[in-house]
Parts: structure tokens; C-alpha cells; sequence
């Protein structure tokens, strides 16, 4: 390539990026009638939440039992409805916990 | 904690403008510690391809894609041409499409021009998740609120991990990872109480995206391109299967 300074990448990925996110909005106008493309997007964010929280909550500790922990007492607590942060913090004091006390046994 | 349906928009917001951004802050705190943790690693990334720490916080200020800003710095590492770069951007940011579409309903009618612009820039996986988990439409001032606090750690996460690369202890960079995680799991559970639907979608997902992650060939692929497929695929036989009444979706009845 021509150039080869990161400005100009950097530049094309952030006017890209934000292309994406901006014209669905604008190209929508108003509530969607269709039956099938409303519930196409009811479950959308759902579903793509989920998939990317699994295997990757697995993936990303250092051990894999940290990370299955993590995901079924998150789970738990997401279930009666802890909220985000106490949901979250739980689930990072697990994987220090197993982390970091697992090496040791 | 107001963690209520995805799509409930009987609610008026009834907040004042200060609660909204409250609320926004509250609500992107656990975000920004994730997105720190995460950006974190990625300034590793984008030190081998040649950023400055003001490049990597300028870049992932106005970027803010996890997948998308890691598939970008690998090809800047390799003086990739720009039409590679652009398809990279397209595949693993096209999720943000379907979010766009679907964020566009949480907005409440005759939403101006500039906030349908401005709200839908700061889609990312998680600031579209708990705006659309927000009960009723979704108020302008809270998905700004949490967009720039965690747009700030994510910056800020990816200027140090360029600086600081691999000073912070392993288990502490482990333990950060899941906050994001977490987060995911507070959204989408507690609806599934509600909605069996729902629970039938997360338990698809799951299964899916777990036999998809150890499969032949399709584990080859990126989980952003994998994340894409998988939500075309089950959100389209869900709505196929099970297509939402109009209460459900539909705050005005």
C-alpha cells in the first residue's frame, strides 16, 4: 500500500464503523409493522448477548473452571434479578478467587 | 436496579434529565470496568501494529469495537490495502446493523434527527444492551451518560495497555474480563423469567453457540462472524416459531 500510517486506517475504521451503526437508525422511521421483522428484532439483542457470552465467559480466565463458575453463579444471581453491577462484581471476585487460589492447591 | 423486558414500552420515563444521566452512569460503571480490562489487552494489539498511545485512545474513543478494533490493528500490523481493512469493518461490526434496526424501536416517536444520529453511534454490544433493557423508550441523556463513561475506560484502557503493556498481573486482567460478561447475564436472564420465549432463545443460543465454538470448520471461523450467523439463524426461526403478539413488542397497545 501507498501509505502506511495508522492515521489513515484508524480514520477509514472509525468512519466504517459508525456508517454501520448510523444508517439502520436513520433508514427506520417510526414503528415496524411486520410481524415477523418485529420479532425478528425482539429477539435479536437477546440472542446476540447470549452467544457472545457463551463459550467466550469460558474462554477468556485463565482457567476454564473459573470461567464455568463464573457463568452458573451469574447466572443464579442474574436470575433473581441482582442487576448489573452486583451481577458483575460477583462474577469478577469468582474467577480472582478460583484464579488465583487454584495454582495453590 | 431497573433491569425490566427488552421491548417493554408501556412505562413513561417519568426521570427528570439528572436521573437519566444517574441512571447512565450507574448503569455504565460495570461496563467501563469490563471495557478497561478488555481495551486493556487490546493496546497490546495496537502497540504491535505502530500506535501511539494518543492514536490507540483516539481510535477506540470513536471506534469502540472490540472485535471490529482487533481485526483492524491486525491488518494495519500487516500494511493491509484499505479495501481488506473495510471488509474487516463490514464483518465484524455488521451485528451493530441489526442492533441499529432493532434500537431504532426503543426510541420514542418524533425522536430528533440528531439524538437518532448521536444514540445510534454509541451502539456497542453493551451500551445497546442495557439502553434496549431500559423500561419504556430509551431517554437520549441515558444511553449518553453510559456511552461516554465507557467510552472514556475503553480509550483509556487501550492508551495504557499500549504504555503499560504487560505490567498488570494476569489474574487481575482474567478477573476484569468477565465483568462484561456478567453484565450480559443481568440483561438477558431476568426477562427470560417472564417470557418463555425468551428462555427458549437464550437456551438455543446457548447450546448453538456452544457446539458452534468446538465444530469442525465453523469454529475456524471469527466469533464476530459467527456471532452474526447465529443471531440471523435463531432470531429468524424464534420469530418464525414464535412471533411476538403485539402487547409484547408495543407499548401503545
Amino acid at each position: 500500500m501507498e501509505q502506511n500510517s495508522p492515521i489513515l486506517y484508524i480514520l477509514l475504521a472509525i468512519l466504517v464503523t459508525n456508517l454501520i451503526r448510523v444508517l439502520p437508525m436513520l433508514l427506520i422511521k417510526g414503528p415496524i409493522r411486520n410481524t415477523f421483522l418485529r420479532s425478528f428484532l425482539y429477539y435479536v439483542p437477546y440472542v446476540t448477548l447470549a452467544v457472545m457470552t457463551f463459550p467466550a465467559i469460558i474462554e477468556t480466565t485463565l482457567t476454564p473452571l473459573a470461567g464455568v463458575v463464573a457463568l452458573v453463579v451469574g447466572l443464579v444471581a442474574a436470575w433473581f434479578r441482582l442487576g448489573l453491577f452486583p451481577v458483575s462484581i460477583i462474577c469478577c471476585l469468582i474467577v480472582y478467587l478460583i484464579d488465583s487460589l487454584l495454582p495453590m492447591l | 436496579m431497573e433491569v425490566t423486558d427488552v421491548n417493554n414500552r408501556h412505562h413513561t420515563n417519568t426521570n427528570t434529565l439528572g436521573q437519566d444521566i444517574l441512571e447512565g452512569l450507574r448503569d455504565g460503571t460495570p461496563i467501563a470496568l469490563g471495557y478497561f480490562a478488555v481495551a486493556f489487552s487490546l493496546g497490546i494489539i495496537a502497540k504491535k501494529a505502530g500506535l501511539t498511545a494518543s492514536m490507540g485512545f483516539f481510535s477506540s474513543f470513536f471506534t469502540r469495537a472490540s472485535a471490529g478494533e482487533y481485526g483492524v490493528y491486525t491488518l494495519v500490523a500487516i500494511h493491509a490495502t484499505y479495501v481488506e481493512l473495510i471488509a474487516m469493518c463490514l464483518v465484524t461490526n455488521l451485528r451493530y446493523m441489526l442492533m441499529s434496526a432493532a434500537f431504532s424501536q426503543k426510541l420514542a416517536p418524533g425522536t430528533s434527527w440528531f439524538h437518532r444520529l448521536f444514540m445510534a453511534c454509541c451502539i456497542t454490544d453493551e451500551v445497546f444492551g442495557i439502553s434496549v433493557g431500559h423500561r419504556g423508550y430509551t431517554p437520549p441523556a441515558y444511553t449518553y451518560s453510559a456511552a461516554l463513561i465507557s467510552s472514556l475506560f475503553w480509550a483509556s484502557g487501550c492508551a495504557i495497555g499500549i504504555v503499560a503493556g504487560g505490567m498488570l498481573p494476569t489474574h487481575i486482567v482474567s478477573a476484569l474480563s468477565v465483568a462484561l460478561y456478567g453484565m450480559f447475564l443481568a440483561i438477558i436472564v431476568p426477562p427470560a423469567r417472564r417470557a418463555p420465549n425468551v428462555l427458549y432463545a437464550l437456551i438455543a443460543s446457548f447450546v448453538l453457540s456452544g457446539l458452534c465454538a468446538i465444530a469442525p470448520v465453523v469454529s475456524e471461523w471469527s466469533s464476530g462472524t459467527r456471532t452474526i450467523l447465529l443471531t440471523l439463524l435463531i432470531s429468524s426461526v424464534m420469530a418464525w416459531l414464535r412471533p411476538i403478539k403485539n402487547r409484547e413488542s408495543n407499548g401503545t397497545e
